[in-house]
């Protein structure tokens, strides 16, 4: 690749790249490979040498092309086919045993078998297949608006090629040669963009800060920590569009005045580090980044650091003290990183998020990404789908959509025939919403208001089989243990909150133990150091006040209704329902179920552990979770009643 | 620099550019709880207990490391503050040995006063507690953890004042604790022993090993003195207890010091009232006979009678016997046969005394000073 030397250079290379995409996607027969680490995990390596090995059967010429996650992760591996002008049609569920069948059918026969088509994005020049559904027609996708995810699944994230073709660094040429760091400042406050990270801090004022304080040199810094428990947002963008995020950092830098920057990213992250290894060398090679980038006189260094996984590292001092080689712990602000950030110099932190979406809104403008969203939370919102619920995956949704939308159309409801109980949203530090608030409009302030956070786009869908004390236990467990230790309230408070709700769930709470979350959960909230400690509370604070009646049944009554703290309720066998099929009878490891064939069964309480077995395998709901109480105990001689 | 000013408690005070509110009462007598705040090391903000309250903040911060701005309004003491400041005193007291009556830092620990000024008088939490055992083996410094606050004024001593970072915090969350070196011993870390870390210590977690079971903190006299041991002259408070050292700490407005020393200058006073110390001067029996070097060996001196026996004299007659040696030695094999070493526990004027000696009376310049070794 030749280095760029001017604005003029870059769109030719561009014209140039698009123009080898049309050719490939009107001459040529493509396989589209989904090789993010959610597709790798499920088989797509097994898959791509499936492909190669069937191609050379088949003796089918094609261009084999590695994506990154396109957000269905349910659904992996996913492999797409796009003839020569002709629709992309994916294949969800792919096993290397299918690629041969799959083949067959669709490039041999032209049948397009729906039992394993998912649907189709149209061709370059519109084209599709009829009968098929468009994504945009697949709830999954219908209601979704893709900024930060653009491109994920869409390109090959390892080829700039592809970045550039979708228009990629258009925004930081319009920046650098059309605009004053001061207009990039006000174009990015005129957004109105919330950084993604979670605290949805207005990020053109953040700039500006940062801009406007004293100190040589300046940094730009992306926070791919992302700790959060089943979080993978971010690690989509790296994966899939590592581009899209330079182009941001690169803008910042320009409109902050930064010669430095740094992505802090986890090093449980590799796929996502060697993808952004590559970017990098690939911007460098075009000069794209380095010295008098495209031309200018604006100069660029970038690097990664590999963090060891705290997710307190994701805060953003402890996230610079870790940069700087010391013990990664969150010190007091202010100073803010703004002002005294690494090295005491200026630092501007964003999230991944909010840098891939800067560079769209440099090339398409602030007003159209403030078009879309709320009027206080313009723009998008990347969820990490997970739970109980169909389609688990990665989704981008307008701010402003509800609840109510994501989990039942996009997601599907819930599996089973459950039912809903509660969202978790903000991951560990955030909070779960119940039935009652499914309509709450997600966007950072109602979601604050309605008693959870936006955090960073973790949302985790339970439904009855959870028991929301030992719920909100898990994430206290999480966050105390990720506590630093530094500052007393979330070193030791974390620590005396999660003891009393081991007690809860242990059968061993009291109705005071209830006033006494809430006090330590005040005082943790008021003085801790750091958004860490501050918000560990946020998920009891939330689940106690929304399902207040299943602690005190806890507290008072011994009783968990969702059948999860051991030793805190009973299974019995509900007589209308049994139809005494004897599966129950089968899957017991004691022999605590007792009835003949076609006969109702019971459950020798003296023999059950809860083990729940017999609730899980039982297909009529005849198994149910119920109160401790004295029963009889079953006289059954051995061997009697045993099928 | 600039000045600023702001309001503490209703009353108008002014600070400098740069400071914390906290610097800012200090520098007005003005009383805000601190533990892990230490005026000589950098500020932390850990310990959660300097927390105020900021007109026009909704969160409380910490007084420690909150810049001062102008019109600035500051309560220090509202109902909101000691009840936070409570619940944190209760949160370490949940994980201290409450054995206050035995421990060596009573009446003189930082804990201890505050646990007294919020009335915590006891665990209320009842949960887990750490049992460490106290058994770091090196020479000088007794580490208890059990009693430990991880205020970090130890890890911030040692890297800050000694520059030498032995210290750290290993582990996270409640399983926090502070280790030396690669979570070592103290020994077996890059630890010099230069006590800074004891000399800030606000509890009884850090203590030295020969003050242990020596007094209370209540019955000692502290005399300032400066250290005997070498140019420096480090300003050190002796804790003195029935006339004898008990412990020795570091002077913080010591002119050549500030408030550090050197293992020598805080652990090595047990010389001072060592059994083995000699407080008279002693001569050879034979010297003392005016007799020439016996033949005989050296090996039953103890036995009394024996030419090499030790005799105690007064100062009289070994300066007396020495001038008389020296000038023999002088007139026999001349002046430059002869070398003087004075030593860094002399005064200056000691020294300079030695120098006249050497050069005029015995007359050679064969002179030096166990600095420069
Ligand atoms: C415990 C903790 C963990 C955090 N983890 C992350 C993270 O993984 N990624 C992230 O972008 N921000 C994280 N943050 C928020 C950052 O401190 C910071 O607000 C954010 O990176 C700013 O970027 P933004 O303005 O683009 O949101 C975390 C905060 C806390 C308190
Ligand atoms: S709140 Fe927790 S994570 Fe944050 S500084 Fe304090 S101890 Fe560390
Ligand atoms: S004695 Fe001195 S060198 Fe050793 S740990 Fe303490 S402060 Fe550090
Ligand atoms: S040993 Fe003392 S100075 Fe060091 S952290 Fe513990 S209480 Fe603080
Ligand atoms: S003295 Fe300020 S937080 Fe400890």
């Amino acid at each position: 690749m030749p280095v760029l030397k001017n604005i003029n250079e870059l769109e030719a290379v561009r014209e140039k790249a698009r123009a080898h995409k049309k050719d490939r996607e009107n001459n040529k027969l493509s396989i589209i490979l989904g090789m993010g680490t959610c597709g790798i995990a499920a088989g797509a390596n097994e898959v791509a040498a499936a492909v190669r090995e069937e191609l050379d059967k088949f003796d089918l010429e094609a261009e084999i092309i590695h994506v990154g996650c396109i957000g269905m992760c349910h659904n992996e591996p996913l492999l797409d086919i796009q003839q020569p002008g002709g629709a992309r049609i994916t294949y969800t569920k792919v096993t290397p045993a299918l690629v041969g069948k799959i083949f067959e059918k669709h490039l041999i026969k032209g049948e397009y078998s729906k039992r394993w088509i998912f649907g189709q994005i149209p061709g370059a020049n519109g084209e599709i297949v009829e009968g098929l559904p468009t994504y945009d027609e697949l709830p999954f996708y219908g209601k979704q608006v893709r900024i930060a995810l653009r491109n994920c699944g869409l390109i090959d994230p390892e080829n700039i090629e592809d970045y550039l073709a979708s228009g990629g660094y258009g925004g930081l040429a319009k920046a650098l040669f059309k605009m004053s760091p001061d207009d990039v400042i006000e174009e990015v406050k005129d957004s109105g963009l919330r950084g993604r990270g979670g605290a949805g801090f207005l990020t053109g004022l953040k700039w500006e800060f940062c801009r406007k304080a004293k100190g040589y040199p300046k940094y730009v810094i992306c926070n791919a920590d992302e700790g959060d428990p089943g979080a993978f947002m971010d690690r989509s963008v790296l994966e899939g569009d590592p581009h899209a995020l330079l182009e941001g950092m690169i803008i910042a830098a320009y409109a902050i005045g930064a010669p430095e920057g740094y992505i802090y990213c986890r090093a449980e992250y590799p796929l996502a580090i060697e993808r952004l290894k590559i970017a990098i060398r690939q911007a460098y090679e075009m000069g794209l980044m380095g010295k008098n980038i495209l031309g200018s006189d604006f100069s660029f260094d970038l690097k990664i650091k590999e963090g060891a996984g705290a997710f307190v590292c994701g805060e953003e001092t402890a996230l610079i003290a870790s940069i700087e080689g010391k013990r990664g712990e969150p010190r007091p602000r202010p100073p803010y990183p703004a002002v005294a950030g690494l090295w005491g110099k200026p630092t501007n932190v964003n999230n991944v998020k909010s840098y891939a979406i800067t560079s769209q809104i440099l090339t398409k403008g602030a007003d159209w990404f403030s078009e879309i969203g709320t009027d206080k939370s313009p723009g998008t919102a990347v969820f990490a789908l997970t739970g109980k619920i169909k389609n688990t995956g990665l989704i981008e949704v307008p701010m402003g959509i509800s609840l109510r939308e994501i989990i039942y159309d996009i997601g599907g409801g819930i599996p089973d025939k459950k039912e809903f109980k509660a969202v978790q949203t903000g991951g560990p530090l955030g909070g779960c919403l119940p039935v009652e608030a499914l309509d709450t409009p997600v966007d950072f302030d109602s979601l604050t208001a309605a008693g959870a956070t936006m955090g960073s786009g973790g949302m985790i869908v339970v439904d009855q089989e959870t028991c929301m004390v030992e719920f909100a236990r898990y994430f206290l467990t999480f966050a105390s243990a990720e506590s630093c230790g530094k500052c007393v309230p979330c070193r030791l408070g974390g620590q005396r909150l999660l003891e009393v709700l081991t007690r809860i769930t242990s059968g061993d709470g009291t109705l005071e133990d209830l006033d006494e979350i809430e006090r330590i959960s005040k005082y943790m909230r008021e003085g801790s150091l750091c958004a860490l400690g501050q918000l560990t509370p946020g998920p009891v604070m939330a689940s106690l006040r929304f399902f207040r009646a299943e602690y005190e049944a806890h507290v008072t009554e011994k009783f968990c209704e969702a059948g999860v703290c051991a030793g805190m309720f009973t299974y019995e066998i509900d007589a209308d329902r049994c139809t005494g099929c004897g599966l129950c009878m089968k899957a017991c490891p004691t022999k605590a179920i007792i009835g003949e064939k076609k006969v109702v069964h019971v459950i020798d309480q003296s023999q059950c552990i809860q083990c729940g077995a017999c609730y899980d395998v039982c297909n009529l709901g005849a198994v149910l979770v119920k109160r401790k109480h004295e029963l009889p105990v079953i006289e059954a001689a051995q061997g009697e009643g045993v099928i | 620099m600039g000045k600023v000013n702001l309001i503490i408690d209703g009353k108008e005070i002014q600070a400098e550019q740069g400071d914390t509110i906290l610097q800012a009462a200090r520098r007005h007598n003005h009383y805000i709880p601190i533990l892990c705040d230490h005026p000589a090391l950098p500020p932390e903000g850990a310990c959660r207990i300097c927390l105020v309250e900021i007109e026009g903040q909704r969160a409380l911060h910490p007084s420690c490391t909150y810049p001062v701005t102008e019109g600035m309004v500051v309560e220090t003491n509202t109902e909101r503050v000691r009840a936070a400041r409570k619940f944190n005193l209760e949160l370490l007291i949940s994980d201290h040995p409450l054995d206050c009556m035995t421990c060596e830092a009573t009446g003189n620990c930082l804990l201890q006063d505050l646990a007294y000024e919020y009335e915590v008088k006891e665990d209320v939490f009842h949960g887990t507690r750490h049992h460490f055992s106290v058994n770091d083996p090196n020479p000088f410094i007794q580490v208890d953890r059990n009693k430990c606050i991880l205020c970090r004024r130890c890890v911030r001593a040692c890297r800050e004042i000694n520059g030498v970072e032995a210290i750290s915090v290993f582990y996270r969350g409640f399983n926090a604790y502070i280790g030396f070196g690669a979570d070592s011993s103290m020994d077996n870390s890059p630890c010099e022993f230069c006590g800074s870390c004891v000399e800030v210590c606000p509890t009884g977690a850090l203590w030295p090993k020969l003050s242990l079971g020596q007094g209370r903190s209540w019955e000692v006299e502290k005399v300032q003195t400066t250290c005997p041991y070498c140019g420096v002259g480090c300003q050190l408070v002796l804790e003195v207890k029935d006339n004898k050292i008990i412990k020795v700490d570091s002077a913080w407005e010591g002119p050549s010091n500030h408030g550090w020393t050197c293992v020598k200058g805080r652990f090595g006073y047990d010389f001072i009232q060592h059994a083995d110390r000699l407080d008279k001067p002693r001569v050879r029996k034979y010297l003392l006979d005016g007799k020439q070097k016996p033949a005989a060996s050296k090996r039953d001196h103890e036995k009394e009678g024996n030419p090499w026996q030790w005799v105690e004299v007064d100062w009289e007659v070994a300066l007396g016997i020495t001038a008389e040696k020296m000038n023999q030695t002088r007139d026999t094999y001349g002046a430059d046969s002869m070398g003087f070493l004075t030593s860094a526990k002399c005064l200056n004027e000691e020294n300079y005394l030695m120098n006249k000696l050497t050069r005029q009376v015995i007359g050679t310049n064969s002179i030096d000073h166990c600095a420069r070794l």
